[in-house]
């Protein structure tokens, strides 16, 4: 295997006298792989092994009358059964670990399902033939709901209520607002000033991770009154932590076991198997397993969620866009999981690797009747750089320039202040940009071919704007911040920003920017630096904040 | 339930077990006889991961019914190599980073065998079609056409067992 | 219920056992009845299993070739007699597949499957069916009845399929998201004999694009004693969805089979290679 390094780039940022960087490297796990040997999580024997199979919802929003499991209790095989009191605490979210969210989600429901698949019992088997048996045989009494499926008519009044910890079918961001909310600069200024404006919506759909292993875990009983899990978790102390959570188990009576997944991609960070296989372990005293087959996987299996997102640019007639603004929707699906964290993300990224002086945006995770959305490959991020890279060839093809062009020209540079209010350092987007046109033989200008990432940035392109518009659209009441962020910027002495991750300190390698010392920005012929920087700091850094419910 | 007995020859050694009606092989093999090489993706005939060779021909292992090897001889990616000596079909997986996560690998690696034994110098169209009953999620298909390319050139079809 | 599995030497008890229980499914090579089983399918408890080498076996029989429902489709590939329906059975699944789909079983692939019993249907093909209630009928009957339980006990025994006289007269594709082998979007078969330079007796025929294996009865006509030129051809695929109401599935919307049916249909009879 070949790598081509571009030795004309950046070359002094780098050392090529590393032992193992640049060179290929026997995986320590292939042998095992090719001899088949990698102990996944389905590749531990028990003996005595029960079989866990959950009944789940047809509907995709339904109330639950009753549930009557005595028929399913009498089938053969049959050792348990399952439903939502045996969960010691039964209410959850994955975020609450990091104090951020409030639990939404049951592990089985028992008053009412919001996405087609949610389970609502599980059985518990000497075969998994006789769990699926059993399975056909729990009645459940439904009394079927309206369900929503569009994240713009689920924000409509008068919309199902999916989700009731989120009455407005929205996720409330630090205890405040109903969207994540970007603002840098005017962006109406913006778009006064511009000589056009260049609209564009665009929407992706639901993303399956489709592992080759489905997601599983089984739980057995140890010795010393522990319980070992062999997990597919992409995610291990996460399961952990969720597990003990849900079972109100001290996690030093979990002894989890994993580390070899059959393709993730995401997919297998929501710990709902953990929890399930070990209860059935507490409540059978026997070895348990709990898989997802591959239908369930497709159906139930969480996947990257949908987004729409509008975009609307300020342009100058030389292709220079001078304000964005995003209006952007990720659909979560029937409760939070990961979607909530990945707007943060997002936003953080916003307006794409372009150095605009003018961005806004409002970020909505609304609740609809679908599959429950989680982690898969750069998720938060992948949607909008679909939307804006998109949204870049529609501002080229409209203002008549090369879209490639469009893109060096409006590219960030070092130096260059980003909407989130960091300086950018090692930007390679001009770069990229360059020796992708020359791979494709796609012919551009000198000017465009000879711009770099290490010119013509900073100075002025490196303050902040003179002024920023903010308001205090989507306030929500009823809710309160008190969150990781806070308490731990609670603990800040004065204005004084969290010290910036040192993300290589010891390598021999200098970023090309210094991010700068708290202090102001110098003004120099540019408008002053905005008097309000400490008001906008507070919330600066963070990138995650939770909330409670008063 | 009633339970059935079966002997099949499983890389070349004899095996005899207890089934039960409507149990597939898969389950057969890794529960019943312990060899957790196949793997299961889906149950459904679509991702090749449970492949074996029944009689030296590519199976499905959890759409065959476990009683109907009664007498036959199944082959998995365990009996491939002889000691700690590898098939080059693994060899070159392993040289090629044809296994990243390695749970297609087990059938990949049969169907591949399959053809070898067939075809000693396939072409990479031939290649292409033996793997095609065959998902892979992460490695990507390149490397694993390489891998079986490459093991062809260093005479993968020697058969062992 | 667990699974009981019953075991037949001869078709006559195979055919019996199946006939006299409506939760019992004849296993072909797996890839439907298995399937099913491990889906924890609630509709059968029986398995009937026939061990009768007949049963998989081909021979002639005057033009046409008699086809054991026990078949697979891999068998089918290595067989010369068979070799217009090797183009055809070669395209279903991987090689594991072809090495246990049966003949017999496809007659009963819904959904996305089933590309061979789309040929079937195509070539006049007729069924056996086994038993005491032993006969023979055309294919078109057999699909037409086939989800109407009217052959849940049936077991097929054979399918007699008239060999094209001009095998160019056959003709087959397959239309898949994935390449290069995935579950069909859609399946066309056609069978156009001609005469003096005209078509006479045109079955052209579809999969995945009703409940089972359906024909193209307007294509047909507008075909019908036609040169096979391009306006025969535009008019024939203009009819293409002509009384057909596509299904929309996961691989496609009714909407997009009926857009997208008449460029297969029209690549088909032209004769391009894609």
């Amino acid at each position: 295997m070949s790598i081509e390094f571009r030795k004309e780039y950046f070359a002094d940022e780098r050392d090529d006298n590393l032992n193992e960087v640049g060179k290929p490297t026997q995986r320590q796990d292939a042998l095992g792989h090719v001899t088949g040997r990698s102990p996944y999580f389905d590749d531990h024997l028990f003996d005595g092994l029960l079989h866990i199979r959950c009944v789940r919802s047809p509907h995709h929003h339904a109330r639950i009358r009753r549930i009557d499991t005595s028929e399913a209790e009498r089938m053969p095989g049959v050792v348990r059964i399952i439903t939502g009191k045996d969960v010691p605490h039964n209410l959850n979210t994955l975020l609450s670990l990091l104090d951020f969210g409030l639990d939404d989600e049951p592990l089985l429901s028992d008053k009412k399902v919001a996405y087609k698949g949610e389970p609502v019992a599980a059985v518990v088997a000497e075969t998994e033939r006789a769990a699926r048996d059993a399975v056909a045989k729990v009645r459940v009494d439904w009394e079927e709901l309206p369900a929503v499926f569009d994240v713009e008519e689920a924000v409509k009044p008068g919309a199902p209520v999916v989700n009731e910890v989120y009455p407005k079918n929205l996720f409330v961001y630090h205890g405040r607002y109903d969207h994540q909310k970007l603002r840098y600069g005017d962006v109406e200024a913006g778009f006064r000033q511009a000589d056009r404006i260049i609209e564009g919506r665009y929407q992706m759909s639901p993303i399956e991770q489709a592992p080759t292993e489905t997601c599983g875990a089984i739980a057995a009983p140890e010795t010393n009154d522990r319980y070992v899990v062999y997990t597919s978790t992409q995610a291990l102390f996460f399961s952990l932590d969720t597990t003990s959570k849900l079972l109100k188990t001290p996690s030093n009576r979990l002894h989890f076991i994993g580390g070899t997944v059959g393709g993730g991609f995401g997919g297998k960070v929501d710990s709902l198997h953990e929890p399930m296989a070990v209860l059935g372990t507490m409540l059978t005293g026997r070895p348990c397993k709990y898989i997802f087959d591959r239908e369930e996987e497709m159906q139930v299996g969480a996947p990257r969620g949908a987004e729409r997102w509008y975009l609307k640019d300020g342009v100058m007639n030389d292709g220079r866009i001078v304000a964005r603004k995003f209006v952007g929707y990720f659909d979560s699906g029937a409760y939070t999981r990961l979607s909530s964290y990945a707007i943060i993300k997002g936003v953080g990224h916003l307006p794409g690797p372009y150095t605009i002086p003018n961005v806004y945006a409002d970020v909505y995770c609304v609740f609809t009747n679908r599959t429950p959305a989680t982690a898969m490959r750069g998720f938060g991020i992948t949607g909008v750089d679909f939307a804006i890279e998109a949204h870049m060839d529609k501002v080229a093809h409209e203002v008549g320039i090369d879209p490639i062009e469009l893109r060096i020209l409006n590219a960030y540079r070092d130096g260059d202040m980003k909407a989130h209010r960091r300086l950018a350092k090692n930007t390679a987007l001009i770069e990229c940009c360059q020796v992708a046109a020359e791979k494709a033989k796609w012919p551009i200008s000198q000017a465009a071919s000879q711009a770099s990432s290490l010119r013509d940035g900073g100075g002025e392109r490196g303050r902040l704007p003179a002024h920023t518009a903010t308001d205090q659209n989507g306030l929500v009441t009823g809710f309160t911040a008190q969150s990781y962020a806070k308490k731990s910027r609670a603990t800040q002495p004065s204005a004084t920003p969290p010290p910036q991750m040192a993300r290589h300190e010891s390598a021999p390698v200098t970023p090309r920017v210094e991010q700068p010392r708290p202090q102001p920005v110098q003004p120099a012929s540019a408008p002053p630096p905005p008097p309000a920087a400490t008001e906008q700091r507070h919330t600066r850094f963070s990138s995650i904040s939770g909330l409670r419910r008063r | 339930m009633a339970k059935k007995p079966v002997q099949f020859r499983l890389n070349g050694s004899e095996k005899a077990v207890f089934v039960d009606d409507g149990q597939n092989l898969l389950d057969v093999l890794r529960r019943g006889v312990g060899d957790l090489t196949p793997k299961y993706g889906c149950g459904q005939g679509t991702c090749g991961t449970c492949t074996v060779l029944i009689d030296g021909e590519p199976h499905l292992s959890c759409l065959t019914l476990a009683e109907t090897i009664d007498g036959r001889q199944v082959s998995t990616t365990a009996g491939l190599a002889r000691g700690s000596e590898l098939h080059p079909l693994q060899a070159a997986f392993m040289d090629g980073f044809a296994a990243q996560c390695g749970y297609c690998t087990p059938g990949m690696l049969m169907a591949a065998s399959a053809l070898l034994e067939r075809n000693p110098d396939p072409s990479r169209e031939d290649i292409v079609e033996a793997i095609s009953g065959n998902i892979c999620r992460c490695t990507g298909y390149e490397p694993i056409i390489n891998a079986i390319l490459a093991a062809a050139k260093a005479g993968g079809a020697r058969r062992y067992g | 219920m667990p699974v009981k599995v019953e075991t037949y030497d001869r078709v006559e008890e195979a055919a019996r056992a199946l006939s006299a229980s409506r939760s019992a499914r004849f296993l072909g090579g797996g890839t439907l009845v298995m399937r099913a089983v491990n889906a924890g399918d609630q509709s059968f408890d029986t398995i009937i299993r026939l061990r009768d080498p007949d049963f998989r076996t081909i021979r002639m029989q005057g033009d046409g070739l008699v086809i054991g429902a026990g078949v697979t489709m891999a068998a089918l590939v290595a067989n010369r007699d068979a070799a217009f329906l090797a183009t055809v059975a070669r395209v279903i699944g991987g090689p594991a597949i072809r090495n246990m789909a049966t003949v017999g079983g496809n007659l009963f692939a819904s959904g996305n499957y089933g590309d061979l019993a789309v040929a079937l249907l195509a070539l006049g093909a007729t069924v056996q069916l086994a038993g005491s209630g032993s006969r023979s009928m055309p294919i078109d009957e057999f699909l037409r009845d086939r989800d109407r339980d009217r052959h849940a006990t049936s077991l097929v025994q054979s399918v007699t399929v008239p060999r094209p006289r001009d095998p160019a007269a056959f003709r087959f594709t397959k239309v898949s998201r994935v390449k290069p082998k995935g579950v069909s979007l859609m399946s066309i078969a056609a069978l156009l004999p001609q005469s003096g330079g005209r078509v006479q007796g045109a079955r052209v025929a579809y999969g995945a694009m009703g409940p089972t294996p359906l024909r193209a009865i307007a294509v047909e006509r507008a075909l019908e004693g036609q040169a096979l030129d391009a306006a025969a051809i535009d008019r024939a695929a203009a009819l293409a969805v002509e009384g057909i109401a596509p299904p929309t599935d996961a691989l496609a919307s009714s909407w997009y089979r009926a857009e997208v049916a008449g460029v297969h249909l029209k690549r088909l009879l032209a004769g391009e290679r894609r």
